[in-house]
Order: C-alpha cells, then structure tokens, then sequence
C-alpha cells in the first residue's frame, strides 16, 4: 500500500522536473532580454510568467541574508500573485546538514560554496548552483569608534576585546585569511559560532569590535560602526544558490532564483552591503 | 437484617478470595504488565538507540588521532573543572536557597519557587543574553564590578562557571527542596528543645539528614552543568582553554568535522558515565 | 497564683488555631509530675508545644522558676521534651543523640561525650552506646529519648505520649522504669496521654482537657472516685450519673431514682464500678439492693478475664461480670436482664 503510494509520487516528481527545466529555460531567456530592457518592461514581464506560477516556494539562505532576501520574497509575492514564499534562515552549516537530512526546501542560497558542496555532494541540488553575490568582512566597533580603529592591525592593540566567528564557520574562516594575508596574529576573547553572535557581542558592547560581513554591519544599523580593511579583498565569501532536487515546486523555485539573480535582485543585495558576484 | 448482611459479606469474599490469589501468582511469574512493559520499553529504547548509532557511526579507526590531541583534553580538563565548581557554587547557595522554600513561610514563596525553577524552562541562549545584561561589562550589575573592582565576567572561566551554574542550580534546589519536604521539620524542633539554634540545627541535624537528597541533586546540578553549551557560549564566549568547553568544541567540531564531534562526544559520555557511576556508588549507597 | 521567683511551673496557655482554641492553666511544684489527659484532638499536645516553644501562645503567661518565658525561643528555654515518636536523629548514634544538647549548650566535646555516657549508663544503655536508633527496640529508644532530654538539665520535662508508641509488652516495663526516673527528676515534668493507665501510674496529679478546656483537675485517685464528665467516666471504668439528690435517694436526669449511702440535697454526680453491678434473668426477689432496673443486653466484650455488658433500657449502664456467670445467664445481644447495684457500692458527690 505504501508503495503504491510511493511509486505515484515519484512520477509526479519527474514530470514536475521536467516541466521545470522547461520554465527554467524560458524564465532565463525572459530575464536575459530584461538586463538590456528597462526596469518597468522587467515587471511586466515577471507578471506574464505569473500567470503560470502558484503554490509555496520554500527557500532555506544563510542568516546573513535575512534582510534582503525577505524583501525579494514580498517583491515576488506581489508579482505573482496566488505565490507564498517561506523562509528558513540560519546558519549555512546547519541548513546543508537539515537539507541532506530530507528537509522539504526548495531553494538553497548558502553562504559559502563549502556549505553549497555539502549539498550538491549528496546530490541533492539540481543543476550547478550559481554564485548570485559576495560578501566582503568589515570591522564592526563600537558606535562612534571608541577606541579609533581604523585597521586590521589596530585590533592587535593590547586591552581591545576583539571577537572574531570560529575558524570552523565561514566568516571564521574567512577572517583568519585575511589576517594571514597581512602576517597578522590576533589573540581573540572568543571564537564566536556564528556572525550574529560576534556581532551580537559588540552590540551588547561586551566586545570592543568584532571581524564579520559588511552586510551584518549594515543590518545592524547604529549600533555598531563599520570600519572598511583593504585586506577584505583577500577575504571575500561567494554565496551560491541551487535549485534542490526534491522541490515540490520547480517552477516558482526557479522563477525565485531568476529574480535574486536580475537586476532588482541585485539592487536590493548590494544595498544591504552584498558586492556583485 | 443480620442474614442479608452476612449473605452479601460472603460473596464479594469467595469472588475476590479466588481470582486475587490466581492472580498474584501470574504477576510473581510473568513480571511487569504488558501495558506497562511495552511503553517502558519503547522509552528505554527510545533514549539508548541515539547513543547506540553515536557508537556504530564512531570512527573508531581515527578515534585514537582524535584523542590524542591536546585540544581534546584542555576542553576536557575546563568541563570538569567548571561544572564542579558550578556544583560547589550550587551547593553554597542552592541549599540554603532550598531551606529557605521548604521551611521559612513568607509572602510570595511560590512566585520565589516559580522564579528559582525559571532558569529550567528558559531557553540557554537567552539565560546566556540575560546573563550578559546583569553582570557583562555593559550590565546592570556588571557595570559597577567592571568599575569598581575592574572585573569582567563575560570571555572568562569564571563566567563559565556562572553560566553552568545558572543553568544547573534549579536542578539542585528542587532536588534539596523536595528531600527538605520529605524530612520531618521536627527532628530541627527536636533539635531546637536541646538548645541548638535554628543554624546548628540545620548544621547538625537538617544537612546529615538530607544528605542524600542534596548528593543527587549535586549530581543532577553537575551532569547538567558538563553538558551545558547555550548559555556558556553566550554568556562566557569560545577560547581554547579558556572558555571553550567540551560542547562547545563538540557544537564547532561538527561544522566541518562530524567525525571529530562524535569522538569528542563519546569522551564526554564516557567521562561522565564514569563520574556517575563513582558517585552513585560512593553517596547513593552511604546513605 | 505563684509569686515570682517561686520555684515550678505557673502557666496559663491561651492559643488560636483558626476555630480552635487551647485554654489550659497550669500550675506545678519542683518534682511534681503532672498529666495532661484527654481525648484525641482535645489540644493536649498543642499545651506541651506552647510550653516547649514551639508554638507561640495567643495570650497568657508562662513562668517556669519565676522567670518569664513567652518570648524566649525554645533553644533558649530550659525545657526538654520526648516526643511521642522520639524523634532520635537517626545519623548520629545514641550518645551523639544524648551529647547532642550539653554540646549545643556549649560543653566541651570529650565532656559532652562522658556526660552524655553517664545517663546512658543510669538509663541501663552503656552497652548501646554506639548504636543508631534504627537498631534500637522501643523501648531503648525511649529510654534514648529520655537520657537526651534530661541530659540538658531542664527544669522542665515534657514527654508527649510517652508510652504510645510501645507495644503491649514492652510498656508494662517501660512504665515501670519510667515512673522510677520521673520520681527522681527534681523539677517539673508535665506528660501528655490519652491513657488514663499511663497519667494514674506516672502523674501525681492530672489535668483533664477536652476541647482545649481544662474539665477536671487533682489526683488520679480523686479524679477516679469522682469523675466529672463521661470522658473520665468512661476511662476510669465506672458509670456515672448526674441527679439531683435529696437525702439518701438520687433522682436521675436519666430517669429512675438511685439510692446511696450518702446524704447530700441538690445536684450531684452519682458513681459506679461496672463490677459492683450483678445481673438476674428473673425479677430479683429476696435481694436487699434497692437499685433495680430492666435492662437488656446491647453488646458483650471480653475485658481482661471478665465480660463486660453494655446494657440499655431503664438505666444505661456498663456492667462486668465472669465468663461463668455469662454463661450460665446465656447473655447475648438482646437479652432481657435485671441489674443490681448494693448502694453501698455506689458514690454520690455534689456537682
């Protein structure tokens, strides 16, 4: 009984896939005639493919793209009528381990291609995921900048409570890159489990400063104080995002990437501190 | 009126004399009733199976790589250290605390319990945030000891120890408090009549009586604190050696290593598997 | 009533507890041993409580050797008690337990020890020294609990039931032993029982309470011959009638007429023993009693090696008579019968 049930279900699912690749094909020569075009004929192209498009769209993104992603989800709720989109934010490690583990998502957009390739490696995307932004690292301060840090080496100073993510989550990584691009040895108070909690830190004003994204300095508003490093470049995080391969609803998944991806996308991303991929 | 009596007397007598006699003997032979023994079992199995797979999917051939790194053991060494004296701050302060509920009868006693016993159904994380509000460099409480005496506890041992003691102290006193209840206030009255104050009494007469109660609520108080990963990595941040703790090194281990994390775990079973079973030995019995 | 810095116990214990009230007035001589007897619930323990300290009292005095003790804390006074059920602390062993309150009052430890050693020693318990008081029988424990308590000196002694949680056996003894310590205690002792067995044996004087009222007061022999309410009546084993008396006859409030061998007018108490009753089961004709009343049997119980009738009809009575005399009667539930009583058994006293 139950593999009568199963068998139906699985059917159902490759048609749905193949149907996809073919709204994916359209939906993508639609959104290439739209760079060229203008911002209006854009929208009005998003609502013709509406037409089609219904149902819930579950994206699971990394918490860092909280902000923007939840105003991409009203923008297309509201191009597509009939559409719901849902979001689970959290750290990428975590995400890729709910996906492997049978979680019901549609869309992945992780915050490094590492956490992507826990994914695509138990073959759970599908298609090759796209790199739709990057991030870059800002020092975070205290407001006003208290203790006047105006550079990677300025958190070595003695006394300065810095914190910075664990080595083990992207940010960690990527800020320990950068300081051994310079030749730098920093000496933390902590080795935070995520951006949010290094960031949390500062804001709590428990840290002095903190090494995490230009975009959680942004979304934290003025509570804390961004300081630019030229040693980010040597630090910046792709973020991918894949279509996965159990979506229940390819089309508006797919319809959801190509609005990240174009233009509009785009300008909301690099408002919120993303930098173009 | 004597004979529908004696009648009516007789049978329930012959109805229950027979069956209940049967049915002693079934129950000596066959145990527990199925009723009882299926879910008791779907309960046993239901706690042991996650730690079963955690040793099949163990990378045993890798483990010994795994332990034999320093990390491993400085983690170790700051989880033991920490939850004991998480439990000796416990005991100083959770048994008066205990007393206190059981024996004093003031005004607002239950909202005093519901508070005490708060910190259990409080999420850690946010024990952790509420932690960092009273006593971080910025807090309420916090503010002045940074001030005055220049200590901060936030990114230190000893803010792991408050955090772990936050966290496990309720489960010490709701044991302490529950033992005080069971205890006959008047063996302190005994006590009183012979001239002891109300302190000695407690001393001499209350502590060794309730000795046991406050020896499992110790050890709920310290296995709680060993397993503490929210509030400490909140509230006292992550250092090697400092403040990373063994969950904590478990909890970043697993983000890119599940492999180490399962070691770590299995150290931190086994260690606590062993402390257990030595104190159940040595005070359970005792008493 | 006693001046101050009279030696003994001069109290009138006064306490609330919600619609119940303890209104109990006490008064005691150095080495007088006084009973406080009642029925369960009578607020016998309460007064011991409120003597130890251990309730506050709502009003009244407490005055113990002349000094005033209603605020002291029981810690403070000089009081020991042996609760009903003891209460030895059970982690230390019975001379730690005896030890217990010299050490509190400050007596060195080795001191405490050997004092502590030396009551046991009096109380026949050397050999069980080192023992926990979950080794020890009934009545050793008692004798525990006695030893702690004495050990501390107290110008007062309560014991609170201290017989009750004995067994038949080990009692009789224990009884014995201690109306021995209790006769050698040179200050007060006041004890708590609701039996009358215990408060006659132990006490010199009795206190009945029922309600939390003082009902009767004096010495168990005088409180036997003269029981004042069917509580005491029914303790001490007689029947007891109130009529109004004019010359040697008794009219009952019960109803029939009785006849003594005092002379007394007005109102007054009637008593006698179950065993001064003899039953018939015809009318009684060459008889000289002149108490005669038509009975029947309501219920028969074994009483030691006696059976004792309780009878309804003319006069309710209890009456105690041998398993012969039982037998040869064929007395059984429902049984018509004539009871006698010789006037000269009975004992009437004014109310």
């Amino acid at each position: 009984m139950t593999r009568s049930v199963r068998r139906t279900r699985r059917t159902r699912r490759t048609l749905q896939v193949a149907g996809a690749g073919a709204a994916a094909l359209l939906a993508l020569s639609a959104c290439s005639s739209d760079d060229s075009a203008s911002s209006g004929s854009d929208s009005s192209a998003s609502a013709t493919a509406s037409d089609k498009l219904s149902g819930e769209v579950t994206v699971f993104a990394a918490a860092s793209l909280k902000e923007s992603f939840t105003t991409l989800g009203e923008e297309f709720e509201k191009a597509h009528p009939g559409t719901k989109v849902t979001f689970n934010f959290g750290g990428s490690d975590s995400l890729a381990a709910s996906i492997t583990g049978g979680a019901p998502a549609d869309v992945f957009a992780s915050a490094s291609p590492k956490t992507m390739k826990i994914v695509t490696d138990a073959g759970g995307a599908s298609g090759t995921p796209a790199t739709f932004v990057r991030n870059q690292l800002e020092i975070a301060t205290l407001p006003g900048n208290p203790d006047k840090i105006a550079s990677l080496k300025d958190l070595t100073k003695s006394g300065l409570k810095v914190v910075l993510c664990d080595k083990e989550v992207p940010c960690g990584a990527a800020a320990q890159k950068a300081l051994d691009a310079s030749g730098l040895k920093l000496t933390p108070v902590s080795y935070e489990q995520d951006v949010k909690a290094a960031l949390t830190k500062v804001e709590l004003k428990e840290a002095d400063a903190a090494v995490v994204y230009k975009t959680d300095v942004n979304a934290a508003g003025d509570k804390v104080e961004g300081v630019d490093f030229p040693e980010s470049a040597d630090a910046v995080n792709d973020y991918p995002i894949a279509l996965l391969k159990d979506s229940q609803n390819t089309e508006a998944a797919q319809a959801f990437i190509t609005l990240v991806q174009s233009a509009e996308g785009q300008k909301v991303l690099t408002e919120a501190g993303f930098l173009k991929p | 009126m004597t004979s529908p009596h004696d009648t009516s007397a007789a049978v329930p007598d012959t109805l229950t004399g027979g069956p209940r006699r049967g049915r002693v003997r079934t129950r000596a032979a066959r145990g527990a009733p199925l009723p009882l023994l299926l879910p008791a079992l779907l309960g046993l199995a239901f706690l042991v199976l996650p730690l079963v797979a955690l040793l099949v999917r163990t990378p045993w051939s890798s483990l010994s790589d795994q332990l034999t790194s320093p990390e491993v053991w400085q983690a170790l060494r700051l989880s033991l250290l920490c939850a004991t004296a998480a439990t000796a701050v416990s005991l100083v302060l959770g048994v008066p605390l205990a007393w206190l509920l059981a024996r004093v009868d003031f005004p607002g006693r239950g909202l005093v319990r519901a508070l005490v016993t708060l910190p259990l159904v409080l999420p850690p994380v946010v024990g952790g945030v509420a932690l960092l509000m009273a006593l971080g460099r910025n807090g309420v409480v916090g503010k002045w000891l940074d001030a005055w005496f220049g200590i901060t506890l936030p990114f230190t041992t000893t803010g792991v120890v408050i955090a772990e003691a936050f966290v496990a102290m309720p489960f010490l006193v709701i044991s302490v408090e529950g033992t005080l209840r069971a205890t006959d206030p008047r063996y302190e009255e005994a006590a009183a009549t012979l001239g002891a104050s109300r302190f000695t009494a407690f001393r001499r007469v209350t502590l060794p009586l309730i000795a046991p109660g406050i020896a499992a609520g110790a050890v709920l108080a310290w296995a709680r604190a060993l397993g503490e990963f929210g509030a400490t990595i909140t509230f006292a941040g992550n250092f090697p050696g400092r403040t990373q703790t063994m969950p904590l090194a478990v909890y970043l281990a697993l983000q890119s290593d599940p492999e180490a994390a399962i070691a770590l775990s299995l150290v931190l079973l086994a260690v606590s598997i062993a402390v257990l079973a030595g104190l159940r030995d040595r005070w359970m019995t005792a008493s | 009533m006693t001046a101050l810095g009279t030696p003994g116990l001069d109290a009138r214990l006064v306490v609330d507890r919600g619609i119940f009230r303890l209104d109990v007035a006490l008064t005691a001589g150095p080495g007088d041993v006084v009973a406080l007897l009642g029925p369960n619930g009578a607020g016998k323990t309460t007064a011991l409580r409120a003597l130890a300290g251990l309730v506050p009292l709502t009003d009244g005095h407490l005055r113990l050797d002349g000094a005033a003790l209603e605020r002291t804390p029981p810690e403070s006074r000089p009081v020991g008690v042996v609760f009903q059920d003891y209460l030895l602390f059970p982690h230390l062993t019975a001379l730690d337990n005896v030890a217990f309150g010299p050490r509190c009052q400050g007596v060195g430890k080795a001191e405490a020890r050997a004092l502590a050693a030396a009551w046991l020693e009096r109380m026949g318990l050397a050999e069980h020294a080192g023992a926990r008081p979950r080794r020890l029988s009934g009545g050793q424990a008692q004798r525990v609990a006695l030893a702690r308590a004495l050990a501390t000196r107290p110008r007062l002694l309560l014991l609170d039931e201290p017989l009750a949680a004995l067994d038949a056996r080990t009692r009789l003894d224990v009884r014995a032993q201690l109306r021995r310590h209790l006769a050698e205690f040179e200050a007060v002792a006041v004890l708590v029982t609701h039996d009358p067995l215990d408060a006659m044996v132990l006490a010199d004087r009795l206190v009945v309470v029922e309600d939390g009222r003082t009902v009767q007061e004096g010495t168990p022999a005088d409180i036997a011959r003269h029981p004042r309410t069917d509580y005491i009546a029914r303790l001490v084993g007689l029947n007891l009638y109130q009529g109004r008396a004019d010359g040697h006859t008794v009219r009952l409030d019960a109803g029939p007429s009785l006849t003594t061998t005092e002379v007394l007018t007005g109102p007054v108490f009637v008593a006698f023993p179950p065993s001064a009753v003899t039953l018939h089961r015809e009318r009684p004709t060459g008889t000289s009693a002149r108490n005669l009343w038509h009975c029947e049997v309501a219920g028969l119980e074994t009483h030691g090696d006696q059976i004792r009738a309780d009878l309804t009809g003319e006069l309710p009575l209890a009456a105690d008579l041998t398993t012969v005399a039982a037998a040869e009667l064929g007395l059984h539930p429902g049984t018509r019968v004539w009871a006698t009583v010789k006037a000269a058994q009975t004992h009437a006293y004014p109310v």
